[in-house]
């Protein structure tokens, strides 16, 4: 029962798009998928001709998509974009060396120019380290807020513009139940905007914010593009998993509820009186911050002196004890090391 | 790991059944060809899951299969096709068929 394409009524359909229900060939599809990644950009005005922009690579379906579908677009709309893949290799065995390879594959394949920037080389520690000292529970947040600022280090380094990450629409739903759920406020006012972070560090944005996880999943797959797909062997990050798991039931039933919760998180206005943290920098390595020591610092800090619970919790009092370097009560020493597994 | 296809032949016939993603599911195997036992009815995709949840899964059937379906999250292709436009689990099997399922639940 092959059914038509409802575009050129021509050829066979390979998809029904989720977001419209449309019925495409891989032609139209391909052109539907790239015109709207196109439109994003323009009507959000991402992007500034001369920009040097890194594309967050983790060799991840993601931004395997991005970057092929960014070097595609830059070409056929003359953006005069200088694009470059940054990595970041949070040192896993197994899993980071892997996805690295791939990225280094896509690098040829795109000729685009590729940075990898590592923990160890920022941190001191890589992720196989960390796990051996603070166990499998809080390693995700170690890695999230390292993650986080050796892109835009990396991206400092080659002196871009803008960074822009493979972020989806489905990433970005989850988000937004995700943070609804937490009752954070702050977040949730922010993370649907399309471009974060203009004041101090280096501008985010994320041209696939409208894509949906299938039709990425299905462009890589008809376009065989060269990804990696494997579960992070530390990743079980169970709350996030509920979140997506039960977006998935819903897209199920209603393929819109993806968009219709971005929507929700676009225009929500919070109240005036909702105390907004300030951002400041900080004091120690000079990077956003809204305490005076910045969260990696502080977690850094734990790791550096065997109390690793140091950065998971609020731990704001000893702030300055860190930054004078007085030592800390045998009491808060106690409450640190414990670390359960 | 690079993303490959699983694929199953199936029997009487060859048919062929792919899948990428969570292959750790099937034992690290992914690609399968094999082969359904002859039955009066035409195979269909409801009964070609059902075979695979006791002949093939491993472990964790639950993250592929949901109900009598696959888990939200996984997509179906028969012979390059979304399965949304062949009649999902309604779709009757056909010599050499190559089905893919591929997992979208990873990290990206």
């Amino acid at each position: 029962m092959p059914v038509n394409c409802s575009s050129c009524e021509e050829r066979r359909a390979v998809l029904r798009r989720p977001k419209t229900g449309h019925s495409l060939c891989k032609d139209c599809f391909f052109h539907a998928f790239e015109e709207e990644i196109h439109h994003t950009i323009v009507s959000a005005k991402l992007f500034n001709p001369g920009e040097k922009v890194g594309i967050g690579a983790s060799g991840g379906k993601d931004s395997t998509v991005l970057a092929h579908v960014l070097k595609v677009l830059n070409e056929r709309y003359a953006y005069g974009l200088d694009l470059i893949l940054v990595s970041v290799d949070e040192g896993i065995s197994g899993y980071r060396d892997d996805s690295l390879e791939t990225v280094k594959r896509n690098q040829q394949q795109y000729e685009l120019p590729l940075k990898i920037v590592s923990y160890q080389e920022l941190y001191g520690w890589t992720m196989d380290q960390i796990v051996k000292q603070v166990g499998l529970k809080n390693n995700c947040t170690f890695c999230g807020v390292f993650r986080r600022q050796a892109l835009d280090r990396g991206a400092m380094m080659l002196g871009v513009n803008k960074i822009c990450t493979g972020h989806n629409a489905d990433d970005i739903a989850e988000t937004v139940l995700m943070n609804f759920l937490r009752g954070d406020i702050a977040r949730l006012r922010r993370c649907t905007s399309i471009t974060t972070g203009s004041e101090g560090a280096i501008p985010r944005c994320k041209p696939l914010k409208y894509a949906y996880e299938k039709e990425i999943v299905l462009y890589a797959y008809f376009k065989k593009l060269d990804y990696f797909s494997t579960e992070c062997i530390y990743s079980p990050n169970a709350y996030r998993g509920h979140a997506r798991a039960f977006l998935k039931d819903l897209e199920a039933i209603r393929p819109s509820s993806i968009m219709d919760i971005i929507h929700s998180g676009e225009n929500l206005s919070v109240k005036e009186d909702v105390r907004m943290p300030v951002q400041g920098t900080c004091t120690r390595c000079g990077y956003i911050s809204s305490q005076s020591l910045c969260k990696a610092c502080v977690l850094l800090e734990g790791l550096n002196r065997g109390l690793p619970k140091l950065g998971i919790g609020k731990h704001h009092k000893l702030h300055h004890k860190l930054l004078s370097q007085e030592p800390l009560s045998e009491q808060e020493e106690r409450k640190l090391k414990a670390v359960d597994f | 790991m690079r993303v490959q296809w699983f694929c199953f032949f199936l029997s009487c016939l060859t048919r062929r059944v792919l899948r990428g993603g969570a292959e750790l599911l099937f034992d690290g195997i992914k690609q399968h060809q094999v082969t359904l036992p002859n039955q009066s009815n035409p195979w269909d995709i409801r009964q070609l899951l059902v075979w695979i949840r006791h002949n093939l899964l491993k472990e964790r059937p639950e993250l592929f299969i949901q109900g009598d379906t696959v888990r939200p999250g996984i997509l179906v292709l028969i012979n390059d096709a979304d399965w949304e436009l062949m009649g999902e689990l309604d779709y009757q099997l056909e010599d050499k068929d190559n089905i893919v399922f591929i997992s979208t639940l990873h990290g990206g």
